[in-house]
C-alpha cells in the first residue's frame, strides 16, 4: 500500500485563510440574516395535513384567509399532496384543532391530520437555551478529555477545530434559509462528535510520531501524520456521507434537515480534521517536549 | 508468531451473539393493532361473557377478528389490520357499554417463549406510532392563590369568633391584608393567626391612620404548597388518562412545574385535551332568602342560556371533591344526568345541611378554572400574559324534597357528551391548580407507520452501500467487517428491546448513522495492516500490530464521541433522546464487534497459518 505524500501543511496559509473567510462569511450571515428557526424554537403553532388530491396552495390561502387566519404560511411538504400550515406566536392551544376542521368541512377533496404542534413561546426559548447550553457544555467536557488524554495544545486545537466546524455549518444553514429544529441540533452535536473522532485519529498519530521519529522536525511531521491518517479519514467520511446520503435521499421529510446538516457538518469537519487542527497545532509551536516528558533531572531541581 | 484466540473467547463472543440474536429476534414480530378493554369500577370485570359480548358485536358488524384473550390487566382483542381496529372501536365501546374502557392499542406479538425470558421488541416512539403529546405547566401562582382565598375565610371567621374587630380582608400580589381601626385589635388578632396558621409570616403597618396585618407565605409553605399542587395534578391526571382508556400512557413531571402526558395511538385530541385540561367541578349551594343580603350572597346565571339568575349562599356545602362515584345516563325525559355517590364525610355534611332546608331550594353550580393568554408588548418584546379566572355557572337549581344522602342525580346538563365527561371528571378528581399547555405533538398514524417504512428503507440501503464498499476495497477483510456491521445491528437491536428504549424515527437515523461511523473502527485497523505489509512486516505480525496499535486510537475517538453522545442525551427531548440513546448504544456495540468480532474472525481465517498472503 502507498502512503500519500500531499504537502498539506504547505497549502497551510492559503488553508487557513479560506477557513477564516468561511467563518466571517458565516458569522456575517448569522449576524444579518440569523437563523431560521423551527417551531420547535420560536414556538407558535403547526399542522401538517394530507391532501387526496393536490391542492392548490392559493386556494388553502384563502380558505384559510376568509376564516380568520391571516398570518399563516401555506407549504407544500415533501410531496404536493401534503400541506404544511404555520401559524406564529399569539394563538390559543385549540387553534391546530380549529384550522384542522376549517380545512376539512370545505370541498370533497378528503383531507387527515398527519401531525400537528404547538410550542409555546416560553417552552421554545428555553429549548432553545437548553440547546445552546448543551453545546458549550459538550465543547468543555471533549476540551477537558483531550487536555487530559493528550495536553493542552492538542486541546484547544481540536475545540477551535470544532467550534469551526460548528461555526460554518450554522453559517450554512442561515446562508441558505434552511429551518433550524431540535433535529438540526441534534444532528450539529453529531457533528461535533464525528468531527472530534476524526480530529482524535490524526492527533494520536501525531503523537505516537513524535514517539517514533525523533530526527524529524515539527512541521515534517505533522505533514506525514496527516498523509498516513489519510486513507483512513477519507475511507470513513466517505462511508459515513453514503450512508446520509441515503438518509437525505429517502429518510423522509422530517428528518430532511438532520441530514442536510450531518452531511454539511461532516464534509467540513473531515476537512478541518486534515486542515484545521494540524494548523492550529504548528501555530502553536507543537513540540516534542509537549507529550514526551523532560529528561529526570531537571524535574528534580523543584523538588524540595 | 500465530494469531489464536483461546477457546473460551470464542465461546464468550457466541454466547454474547447468540443473547444478542435472542433478544433482538422478537423485533422481527410485527405488533398486531389491538383493542384493549378493562375497567375501572370495582362491580365490573372483563370477563369470559364480556368477550362474548364483544365477539358477537364485531360478528354483526363483519369485522374480522384475529383473537380475543383474557389479560392479568382485562382482555385484549387482536385485529388483522389498523382499519379493522379502528373500526371496531365505538362497536366494542358500544356493545360492553359504560363500564368497560376501550383503548387502541398495539400489542407484541411475541412468542410465548420469548417474552418468557424477558424478550420483547423495542418501544417505538410516538412519531413511529402514532399519538399525543402534551407538555403541561402547573399554574402555582393560582394554587397560591386559592390557598390564600381559602386561608382569608378561616381567617375572617375566627377572627369573628373571637370578636376582634377588623374591616376588611383583602388579597393582591400574594399579600393577605388585613385592615383594623385599633392597634390594639392589630395585636390580638395577630398573635391569634399566628397561633393558628403558622405557615404565614406576619408583618405589621400603619397607614392613613389604619392598621394593617400582611400576611404572606413562608418559602417553606410556598415550597410544600407547590409540590402538593404539582403531585396532586400528578395524580389526577394519571386517573383521567386511565379514564380515557389509553393503553400504555405516559405521565410523567418534568422538572418543577410540569408535567408531560404522552398519549399514544389517540388521535382525537380535541376530546383528550378537553378531558386532561378540564378543570370544571362542581359546587352545591343553598339559594339566599329574600332577606339575606350584603357580602354573603352572590349572584350566578343559569347556563342554559336563557339568561336567568339566582341568588345564592356563598356558603358552600359540598365540592365535587367529595364525590366518590359519578356515571352519566338519561332521565325519565331523556334528558343527560349524572348519577353521584357521596363520600362519607360529603354525605354526612349533604344530610346536616339539608335536613335543616326542607323545602328551600339548592344550586349544583358548574365550575370552570380557565386561562387566556395574550401577548403584549413590553419594552419591544412580545411577551405572554396568562390571566386565570373562573367561569361559574348554575346547571340546577332544585327544591330539597327530603333530606339529602349519600346518593342522587343532577340534571339540566347540556347534552350526552357534557354529562358524561362531568362524571367522568368527577370520578377522576379535579386538579389542585390550573393547568395549561405548553406544547403539543400530534402524529397521525399514516405518519407514524410511513415513517418506520422510510426509516427502514433507508437503514437497508445505507447497509448495503456501506457493505458493498467495504467488499470492494478490503475485499477478504471487508467481509469480517461486513459480519461485524451485521453482528452490531443485531446486538444494538438487542440492546434496545433490553434496556426498553424508545425508537424514534431520529433514532433509526442514528442507527443508519452508526453504520457509517461503526465501520470506522476496522477501517483503522485495517489500514494499520496495510501500512506494517507495506512497511514488509510478516502477515501475522501485521494482523497482531494492526489490531493493537489502533486501538487506543478507536478508545479516544470513541471515547469523546460517546461523552457528546451523553450530553446530547442529557438536553435532548423527545426525538432527540433517541437519537442520543441509538448513538450511544451503537458505539460501544461497534467497539466490541469491530475489535473482538472481526479480530475472531481473522483469527479463526489467518490466525493458524504462517505467512499467508493476506486478502486486504
Amino acid at each position: 500500500m502507498k502512503v500519500t505524500n500531499i504537502p498539506f501543511m504547505a497549502m497551510r496559509k492559503i488553508v487557513a485563510a479560506f477557513s477564516v473567510a468561511l467563518i466571517l462569511i458565516s458569522l456575517g450571515s448569522l449576524a444579518t440574516k440569523g437563523l431560521q428557526f423551527g417551531l420547535d424554537f420560536t414556538g407558535g403553532t403547526l399542522i401538517e395535513v394530507a391532501y387526496k388530491e393536490a391542492p392548490k396552495l392559493d386556494d388553502v390561502r384563502e380558505l384559510l384567509g376568509q376564516n380568520g387566519y391571516s398570518d399563516v404560511v401555506v407549504q407544500n411538504f415533501g410531496s404536493t399532496t401534503d400541506v404544511v400550515v404555520r401559524m406564529a406566536n399569539a394563538y390559543t392551544p385549540t387553534l391546530g384543532d380549529e384550522v384542522l376542521s376549517t380545512l376539512q368541512n370545505h370541498g370533497s377533496n378528503e383531507v387527515t391530520l398527519q401531525r400537528s404542534e404547538f410550542v409555546g413561546a416560553q417552552v421554545g426559548e428555553e429549548l432553545r437555551e437548553q440547546g445552546g447550553l448543551g453545546m458549550l457544555l459538550a465543547l468543555a467536557i471533549v476540551m477537558i478529555y483531550v487536555a487530559v488524554r493528550f495536553q493542552f495544545k492538542f486541546s484547544l486545537a481540536s475545540v477551535i477545530a470544532l467550534i469551526h466546524d460548528v461555526i460554518i455549518t450554522l453559517g450554512f444553514f442561515s446562508l441558505f434559509e434552511v429551518e433550524f429544529d431540535l433535529t438540526v441540533l441534534a444532528a450539529l452535536l453529531a457533528v461535533v462528535g464525528y468531527s472530534l473522532n476524526d480530529t482524535i485519529v490524526v492527533c494520536d498519530r501525531i503523537r505516537e510520531n513524535f514517539r517514533i521519529m525523533r530526527d524529524t522536525t515539527p512541521y515534517d511531521l505533522v505533514n506525514d501524520s496527516i498523509n498516513q491518517t489519510l486513507d483512513r479519514t477519507l475511507i470513513t467520511s466517505m462511508t459515513t456521507l453514503f450512508v446520509l446520503v441515503v438518509l437525505f435521499f429517502l429518510g423522509g421529510e422530517a428528518i430532511h434537515n438532520f441530514s442536510m446538516a450531518l452531511l454539511v457538518g461532516i464534509i467540513i469537519g473531515t476537512y478541518s480534521s486534515i486542515f484545521v487542527a494540524a494548523n492550529l497545532l504548528l501555530a502553536m509551536d507543537v513540540k516534542r517536549e509537549d507529550l514526551i516528558p523532560a529528561p529526570k533531572e531537571e524535574l528534580e531541581d523543584d523538588l524540595p | 508468531m500465530l494469531n489464536k484466540y483461546p477457546l473460551w473467547k470464542y465461546l464468550l463472543i457466541l454466547l454474547v451473539l447468540a443473547l444478542g440474536l435472542l433478544y433482538a429476534f422478537p423485533n422481527l414480530y410485527p405488533d398486531d393493532p389491538a383493542l384493549q378493554l378493562s375497567t375501572q369500577k370495582a362491580t365490573a370485570v372483563v370477563d369470559e361473557q364480556a368477550l362474548l359480548r364483544a365477539k358477537n358485536a364485531l360478528a354483526t358488524a363483519n369485522i374480522e377478528l384475529k383473537e380475543a384473550e383474557l389479560t392479568s390487566a382485562g382482555g385484549t382483542l387482536r385485529f388483522n389490520s389498523g382499519e379493522d381496529q379502528l373500526a371496531a372501536k365505538p362497536i366494542v365501546a358500544a356493545a360492553l357499554g359504560d363500564d368497560f374502557v376501550t383503548a387502541l392499542n398495539l400489542v407484541p406479538t411475541t412468542p410465548e417463549w420469548l417474552s418468557s425470558l424477558g424478550a420483547g421488541p423495542a418501544k417505538l416512539g410516538l412519531d413511529l406510532r402514532g399519538g399525543v403529546h402534551f407538555l403541561l405547566e402547573v399554574d402555582t401562582p393560582a394554587a397560591l392563590k386559592q390557598r390564600l382565598e381559602v386561608s382569608a375565610s378561616e381567617m375572617k371567621a375566627i377572627l369573628r369568633k373571637d370578636r376582634v374587630r377588623y374591616r376588611s380582608v383583602d388579597i393582591e400580589d400574594g399579600v393577605l391584608s388585613v385592615r383594623f381601626l385599633q392597634s390594639g385589635d392589630l395585636s390580638s388578632a395577630e398573635a391569634l393567626l399566628k397561633g393558628e396558621f403558622p405557615e404565614y409570616r406576619y408583618a405589621t403597618r400603619q397607614e392613613a391612620g389604619e392598621f394593617y396585618l400582611d400576611v404572606t407565605f413562608t418559602e417553606a409553605a410556598k415550597k410544600e404548597i407547590e409540590a402538593y399542587a404539582l403531585q396532586q395534578n400528578l395524580t389526577t391526571l394519571r386517573n383521567r388518562v386511565n379514564e380515557l382508556g389509553v393503553a400504555e400512557p405516559l405521565v410523567q413531571r418534568q422538572g418543577s412545574n410540569r408535567i408531560v402526558v404522552e398519549l399514544p395511538g389517540v388521535q382525537d385530541t380535541a376530546a383528550a385535551k378537553r378531558i386532561i385540561g378540564a378543570t370544571a367541578n362542581l359546587e352545591f349551594h343553598l339559594e339566599a332568602g329574600l332577606e339575606d343580603n350584603g357580602a354573603d350572597i352572590e349572584t350566578l346565571t343559569f347556563r342554559d342560556g336563557s339568561g336567568r339568575t339566582a341568588r345564592l349562599e356563598r356558603d358552600i356545602i359540598i365540592t365535587g371533591d367529595s364525590v366518590s362515584d359519578a356515571s352519566s345516563s338519561f332521565d325519565e325525559n331523556g334528558r343527560p344526568q349524572v348519577n353521584i355517590s357521596l363520600d362519607g364525610k360529603g354525605g354526612r355534611q349533604m344530610s346536616k345541611v339539608t335536613r335543616s332546608a326542607v323545602g328551600r331550594n339548592m344550586a349544583v353550580v358548574f365550575i370552570e378554572h380557565k386561562s387566556r393568554s395574550r401577548f403584549v408588548e413590553t419594552d419591544g418584546k412580545m411577551e405572554e400574559v396568562r390571566r386565570s379566572y373562573s367561569e361559574k355557572g348554575i346547571i340546577s337549581l332544585a327544591t330539597i324534597q327530603t333530606t339529602l344522602g349519600n346518593s342522587f342525580r343532577i340534571t339540566g346538563l347540556d347534552s350526552p357528551r357534557e354529562s358524561s365527561e362531568l362524571a367522568l371528571l368527577l370520578r377522576a378528581g379535579a386538579l389542585a391548580a390550573p393547568i395549561y399547555f405548553v406544547e403539543e405533538r400530534t402524529i397521525g398514524p399514516s405518519l407514524g407507520a410511513e415513517n418506520i417504512k422510510l426509516g427502514i428503507n433507508s437503514a437497508q440501503i445505507g447497509l448495503l452501500v456501506v457493505m458493498l464498499f467495504m467488499l470492494i476495497y478490503y475485499k477478504v477483510f471487508g467481509i469480517f467487517a461486513n459480519v461485524s456491521l451485521a453482528l452490531n445491528i443485531i446486538l444494538l437491536m438487542a440492546c434496545m428491546s433490553i434496556l426498553g428504549a424508545t425508537l424514534t424515527l431520529p433514532g433509526i437515523a442514528g442507527i443508519v448513522l452508526t453504520m457509517g461511523m461503526a465501520v470506522d473502527a476496522n477501517v483503522l485497523i485495517f489500514s494499520r495492516i496495510r501500512e506494517e505489509l507495506a512497511s514488509g512486516m510478516p502477515s501475522q505480525q501485521a494482523i497482531h500490530s494492526g489490531f493493537n496499535r489502533a486501538f487506543t486510537t478507536i478508545l479516544d475517538a470513541n471515547i469523546t464521541t460517546l461523552l457528546v453522545a451523553v450530553i446530547l442525551f442529557a438536553v435532548g427531548t423527545g426525538p432527540v433522546k433517541g437519537f442520543a440513546v441509538t448513538l450511544s448504544l451503537g458505539i460501544l456495540t461497534s467497539m466490541f464487534t469491530a475489535i473482538v468480532v472481526t479480530r475472531a474472525q481473522v483469527n479463526l481465517v489467518y490466525g493458524g497459518r504462517k505467512n499467508k498472503k493476506l486478502y486486504i
